[in-house]
């Protein structure tokens, strides 16, 4: 190919993009039929996530060919890295907005509605966090964080530690290391969803807290579950890396999908701190 | 700027790919992804014209002529977010698909088929915010700022425009993350960030603004979804939320999307401006850190759309006062591009018109936007037609202006002909003044109180909205010349040179008139 030659890669045409575009498509529409109670609606965002993952495995295999096939260049591998930044920077904004309702109501709503202003409206409301609003009928119990919140601190944590283990093993060509210390992150990643799902199935039955117990209820699984999100999407990408070291992918010196990753879950972990302290603990 | 590789001696070509449709759903080139964002654009531009149209037919007089009150309010709200997210915002990306591996010496943007993605996500985007007319209860009618309570009780229609701007955002996102990552990385070498053109460095700082911003608004969509079919309380008082949170955080968002929507019309000027001024751009350091500062206060001042949302006044008086500092760095740039033209060899062609009318009112809407950052007044302005001309002076004169002037400023490289000088000239008279008297008035009508987004209005406010409404048809109906002058220069027209302009600077006229399909294959050593 002319292109190997020249300084920087650029790729051939290729139908994904269109695939995407229409993945998207059918997700969007079948989740606006689904939520407004069309029963072609279930099938409609299947068959989205379907031509989704078609699309991801399609895509990624050629950019992974691409990688190994020595296409990409030090100038290729550092546009991968801006991008990387950028995309984790626009997940940070991601969750900036959900922190900022959760700080939102503890700070000015709920104060508010406790106010002298609204207490024609709610005489007997008083402003304690954790607090389900006025109008909530009930009672509930707020989830503790020393309980298994802080376990999976700790099990996030470590994963941590273990990834940038596995990516010491990868740097000086020790497998051993890399393929022990890949698999023990996503041991841990697992454990951590199983615990979550645990919690929040604790957290339903038992403690009368779910997504609809008030803007208590609401902040804390729309934060934690967009994280439980992430960190399926992150152990799912790592199980990829895993297979690509099966494969023999990977060199000391040419392994950005792999750092890239990492950093994707560095950034989760350091959304659960931030969760751990203001969503569970304070 | 001198250039040691020219652009056409390495024109040499090797294979352009697929041909006909095939070319353009799979291509990873930079020219025609550009192409097709602008295409699309134009496409947009029409949608939502028609839509200012029913609109101004609507009130053309008192009483209600062609629209129920609820499908004016949902022409209202679709015109607002088509012209913003499909219009302008894909006018820009195709400029900056087009122009900045041109003007940095690349040889595309870094990633082609991410880029090719981004552009075909508008395709769904905008299929789910058109087709929400159609559907049960119809589209989303609570304006471009989809406030709760209202949006929380819409029908379908408002999960479709949900759902629409969470594509929309992805597509803006990707398309940013290219934009950055092909100026921070693919500069020709010599090209240092301080010498880098005017439109490369306001893409850049835009970009920044929409990576920073739209995944704020997809948050407050997300809020927005959960809180009508899910039963989370962001914005339900009684479950401890509030209504106005979502007005921070959509505001957040929104105020940051205004200057994305008029920093890239700024690069263009500021290299309109020194082409046909033969000068070089007066203060061109100041004139980045003026759009630098822009863009961080935008990031401080959301609160000026809310002053009559209920706030302390200490908050009304830093969001006044923070409001009003974006002045200096505003006046900073108005500044610096009428020292260009100071004793420049000045020449009109149609570029340079748009680029003086862009000034002219872009200053006017700045001016008005003085008046309503004054908490006191904007008490009585808030959502008056006095709002609704202020932006559209920034939104039209600003923004779809400097659009106009990058079309007439780079045609001649795309396409390879001159387009007619003269019906440019006519489509420009035509657009200023027609544009005036669409908006002019309504500064009259709003300072009288006439409310915004309402389908009817009292007798004492018809003469001006006849005027605005006969003013909009004018409009309406002379960007069609412009579609002529656009479909000719591409079909003929006299030769154009490489450097069509004496007075441009840049590589991008460096490269053949029209641009090869690959460019810059060995990059320019820049001096």
């Amino acid at each position: 190919m002319t292109q190997q030659d020249s300084y920087y890669y650029v790729p051939s045409p290729s139908y994904w993009p269109l695939v995407g575009a229409l993945a998207l498509l059918l997700l969007a529409s079948g989740a606006v039929l689904w939520v407004n109670g069309y029963s072609s609606g279930p099938l409609t965002v299947s068959a989205g996530f379907a031509v989704l993952i078609f699309m991801m495995a399609g895509w990624f295999r050629t950019v992974i060919r691409e990688s190994e096939g020595g296409l990409y260049n030090k100038r290729v591998d550092s546009s991968f890295r801006w991008a990387m930044s950028w995309f984790i920077f626009s997940e940070v904004m991601f969750f900036a907005a959900f922190f900022g309702a959760l700080f939102y109501a503890r700070v000015l709503s709920i104060p508010d509605l406790a106010s002298a202003d609204s207490q024609l409206l709610w005489p007997h409301f008083s402003a304690i966090w954790p607090n389900a609003g006025p109008g909530f009928k009930g009672s509930f119990s707020p989830m503790e964080a020393m309980g298994i919140p802080a376990i999976n601190t700790l099990l996030l944590l470590s994963s941590g530690a273990t990834l940038t283990w596995a990516h010491w093993g990868l740097m000086k060509s020790r497998r051993t290391q890399l393929v022990l210390g890949l698999i023990l992150t996503i041991a841990l990643g697992v454990l951590f969803i199983t615990l979550q799902a645990s919690e929040y199935s604790h957290a339903y039955s038992e403690m009368n807290l779910k997504l609809t117990t008030g803007i208590y209820g609401t902040t804390f699984f729309m934060l934690t579950g967009f994280h439980g999100l992430h960190v399926t999407i992150g152990v799912t990408m790592l199980t990829v890396m895993l297979f690509r070291v099966l494969a023999g992918h990977f060199k000391p010196d040419h392994h950005f999908a792999f750092e890239a990753v990492a950093w994707y879950w560095h950034f989760v972990d350091v959304v659960w701190l931030l969760l751990f302290v203001v969503v569970y603990w304070l | 700027m001198e250039t040691t590789a020219m652009g056409h001696a390495q024109a040499h070509d090797h294979g352009h790919g697929p041909t006909g449709l095939r070319r353009w759903l799979t291509t990873t080139n930079h020219k025609d992804i550009g192409t097709m964002y602008l295409w699309f654009s134009f496409a947009m531009f029409i949608v939502g014209g028609i839509m200012a149209l029913l609109i101004r037919a609507e009130l053309f007089e008192p009483g209600l002529q062609f629209l129920e009150p609820e499908r004016y309010n949902q022409i209202v709200t679709l015109h607002g977010l088509i012209m913003v997210f499909g219009a302008i915002m894909p006018a820009f990306v195709g400029f900056a698909n087009w122009m900045i591996p041109l003007q940095i010496g690349a040889s595309d943007m870094a990633f082609g088929r991410l880029n090719n993605w981004s552009f075909w996500l508008l395709i769904p985007a905008s299929v789910l915010l058109v087709t929400s007319l159609f559907v049960p209860g119809g589209a989303a009618g609570v304006g471009w700022t989809l406030y709760p309570p209202l949006s929380i009780q819409m029908g379908m229609g408002m999960d479709l425009a949900i759902f629409s701007v969470h594509i929309l955002g992805i597509s803006s996102i990707l398309g940013s993350i290219n934009i950055i990552t092909t100026i921070l990385n693919l500069r020709a070498p010599g090209m240092t960030m301080m010498k880098m053109p005017m439109f490369a460095w306001t893409w850049l700082i835009t970009a920044f603004l929409i990576i920073a911003v739209m995944p704020v608004f997809a948050g407050a969509v997300t809020m927005l979804l959960t809180d009508r079919h899910f039963g989370t309380s962001f914005f339900s008082a009684a479950g401890g939320g509030d209504p106005v949170l979502f007005q921070h955080v959509f505001w957040f968002f929104g105020h940051p999307e205004v200057y994305i929507v008029i920093l890239p019309g700024f690069g263009i000027i500021s290299q309109v401006i020194p082409a046909f001024s033969r000068k070089p751009l007066f203060g061109y350091a100041s004139m980045v850190y003026a759009t630098g500062s822009i863009a961080v206060l935008s990031f401080f001042v959301w609160g000026h759309h809310m002053f009559t949302s209920g706030m302390p006044v200490t908050g009304q008086l830093f969001y006044m006062y923070a409001t009003m500092l974006i002045a200096v760095p505003t006046g900073v740039k108005v500044f610096n591009w009428i020292a260009t033209m100071w004793r420049g060899a000045l020449t009109f062609e149609t570029p340079m018109l748009f680029a003086l009318g862009f000034i002219f009112l872009f200053t006017m809407g700045g001016f008005s936007g003085l008046v309503l950052a004054m908490t006191a007044v904007d008490v009585q302005m808030h959502n008056t037609y006095y709002v609704v001309a202020h932006f559209h002076y920034t939104m039209v004169a600003g923004a779809l202006f400097s659009a106009f002037a990058a079309v007439y400023y780079w045609l001649p490289k795309w396409t390879g002909h001159m387009y007619k000088e003269t019906l440019g000239k006519v489509h420009f008279w035509l657009t200023m003044i027609f544009f005036n008297m669409t908006f002019f008035v309504q500064h009259f009508l709003g300072l009288a109180g006439m409310p915004r987004r309402i389908p009817d209005y009292a007798l004492q406010f018809a003469d001006f909205n006849r005027i605005s409404s006969i003013g909009a048809f004018g409009l309406g109906l002379s960007q069609l010349l412009f579609l002529y002058i656009v479909i000719s220069c591409i079909k003929g027209g006299p030769k154009a040179a490489a450097k069509p302009w004496d007075g441009a600077e840049g590589l991008e006229w460096d490269v053949p008139s029209p641009a090869p399909y690959h460019t810059w294959e060995i990059q320019p050593q820049v001096k």
